[in-house]
């Protein structure tokens, strides 16, 4: 499987070459981190362009949280090297153009949102006004309210609202949208969009795959430390590979199996199931032998199949 | 023109201003945590003024070779309550911050560091003489403690030093102790601790194998400085005093120092 993702890697689409014209905000360049013997890293390299919304997906372990981390200056790899905006993201004044939303646990419980606030917008040079981060946030009406009396999906706002207090160039997000219901999750989508139009550099990491889906110009999968495809949304996609056509035919399954890029067709309570990764193909070929076809579908192939087909071993 | 603005501008170097407004903002808020923590401000400030209130103030009337007792156990409470808010307020505050990911997020922007050490020691010795001032007024007002403002001034001195010796054992406490244990590890440090250096119990009324062990424990060597201001203090030297609970901070935080290179390698 990597084979194909390297082969979809090297495809080049008019998006792409319009960001890689860009330079990069961020770069990782083979980057290896070892926590004792265990390899978190393992030649990973990649970069981060000036308006992009990257996702950064993998299964549990697989070096997301690890990548942002030394990105964030917060570890050192132990080999290879990391730049962000032309600096070492270990050196504190690096940190003043960069934003972040980490996973944690809880912060002050007993301080209010505005208080939080207060205290991060102290630490940067430029910072955004305390009403603008709270329209961002969609914090207003709660910024007097303690911490601890949020709940789950306003504290995960307040999480954001601390990554903007910079006005950064380059914001970190893992798993900014845990917790928050539908309509939350998609107003911080079009708050990330519209950040990302202002040129700011997004990287977020999820479990929601129909997040990546929907936010992210670009989706790079890692697994074992290392990157294993990297594309649009539509490009992994195709990594997963097959669509599925289903319909009504009086076509014989076995001369469906014949038909190429067939892999597979079946037959359950009247409806004939094709998986074909040239279904166009397929379907012209079935509509020419039989009149009397119904029901036609054509189904996508989702991101799911593609990462869960990438990540699989 | 945009890009490369995005990519090279490097940011002035923080001017002094913004440096000590950071400062401020951070000590202003960690106080202010501490102080909403309900179950913390309450029992560092309470236990120290309670036990004072019903062991000290008993002995308003009692004497012992020139020592008015009252008065003498003032000088055990102030640095039994400082000692508290210390362990307590960084030990365990810094303990949970730590586990929370709380540090970690604060690590991620450009807080100078130095700012969030100095937030957590600047409370914990607020708090400190928050706790001297009001078991002086109560000594003053119902233990018939005489007490001469330069008295209360080297207290209030005293106090700040022992803050900050502690803090350093408060940090080695947060680096090592799981933040779920810490207020138990703090607890089973600092009580016997307080006891065996006399906190409680005038030292001289103990039995004297104790006292011949008290001198290799630092809250020993607070509570004889701070004596040491009615002179009350044993018959050791000031300067051996200092030095002792000069040598324990050091070591602390040299342990502290060690253990945080180790975890930072591992990180």
């Amino acid at each position: 499987m990597p084979l194909s993702a390297i082969a979809y890697e090297t495809e080049t689409l008019p998006a792409e070459t319009h960001a890689s014209a860009l330079p990069s905000v961020a770069t990782l360049t083979n980057i290896t981190k070892n926590y004792g013997t265990t390899k978190a890293l393992d030649g990973l390299s990649l970069t981060l362009r000036p308006g992009e919304i990257v996702a950064l997906l993998g299964p549990n372990g697989a070096g997301k949280s690890t990548t942002i981390k030394i990105l964030l200056g917060l570890i050192a790899p132990t080999s290879g090297a990391a730049r962000v905006f032309g600096s070492n993201p270990r050196e504190a004044t690096t940190r003043t153009r960069v934003g972040a939303m980490l996973q944690v646990a809880r912060i002050l419980e007993t301080l209010r949102v505005r208080e939080h606030l207060d205290l991060f917008r102290s630490y940067y040079p430029n910072p955004l006004p305390v009403a603008e981060i709270l329209r961002i946030a969609q914090l207003q009406g709660i910024e007097d309210r303690p911490f601890s009396q949020l709940s789950g999906g306003q504290k995960q706002r307040v999480l954001f609202a601390l990554a903007l207090c910079g006005n950064p160039d380059l914001i970190f997000l893992d798993e900014p949208t845990v917790g928050l219901d539908i309509e939350s999750r998609r107003t911080l989508w079009h708050q990330i969009r519209h950040l990302a139009k202002q040129g700011k550099t997004i990287l977020f990491t999820t479990h929601y795959l129909e997040e990546a889906d929907a936010l992210a110009n670009r989706i790079i999968v890692i697994n074992k430390g290392r990157v294993i495809a990297e594309g649009t949304p539509a490009e992994i996609k195709r990594i997963g590979g097959a669509r599925t056509i289903r319909c009504c035919t009086r076509l014989s399954l076995d001369f469906l199996e014949t038909l190429p890029t067939v892999t597979s067709a079946t037959l359950d309570n009247h409806t004939t199931q094709i998986i074909a990764s040239h279904a166009e193909s397929v379907v012209r070929e079935m509509l020419l032998r039989d009149e009397t076809l119904s029901n036609l579908e054509i189904v996508n192939p989702a991101l799911e199949d593609a990462f869960l087909a990438l990540t699989k071993n | 023109m945009a890009t490369t603005a995005i990519l090279t501008t490097i940011p002035a170097p923080r001017t002094l201003n913004q440096t000590l407004s950071i400062f401020r903002k951070e000590t202003k808020y960690e106080f202010l945590k501490l102080m909403r923590t309900r179950a913390f401000s309450l029992s560092t400030i309470g236990f120290p003024i309670m036990f004072y209130v019903i062991f000290g103030l008993s002995n308003h009337n009692a004497y012992s070779g020139g020592i008015h007792i009252a008065k003498y156990m003032l000088a055990g409470y102030a640095c039994f309550g400082l000692i508290g808010a210390t362990l307590f307020g960084i030990g365990a505050g810094l303990s949970g911050e730590l586990a929370a990911g709380w540090l970690e997020l604060k690590r991620a922007s450009p807080m100078p560091a130095p700012a969030y050490l100095f937030a957590k020691c600047a409370s914990a010795a607020a708090f400190g003489l928050i706790i001297v001032s009001i078991l002086t007024l109560i000594a003053t007002l119902f233990g018939g403690v005489s007490l001469s403002p330069i008295e209360f001034a080297k207290m209030l001195g005293m106090t700040i030093v022992g803050s900050i010796s502690f803090a350093s054992m408060g940090l080695l406490i947060a680096l090592l102790a799981p933040a779920n244990a810490a207020t138990g590890i703090v607890n089973l440090i600092y009580l016997p601790m307080s006891f065996l250096s006399g906190l409680w119990v005038p030292i001289r009324f103990m039995p004297h194998w104790l006292q011949g062990i008290a001198p290799i424990l630092p809250t020993y060597h607070l509570s004889q400085l701070m004596l040491d201001i009615f002179g009350y203090g044993d018959s050791m030297s000031r300067t051996a005093h200092w030095n002792a609970l000069i040598g324990f901070s050091f070591l602390m935080l040299g342990l502290a120092w060690l253990i945080f290179q180790r975890k930072e390698q591992n990180a």
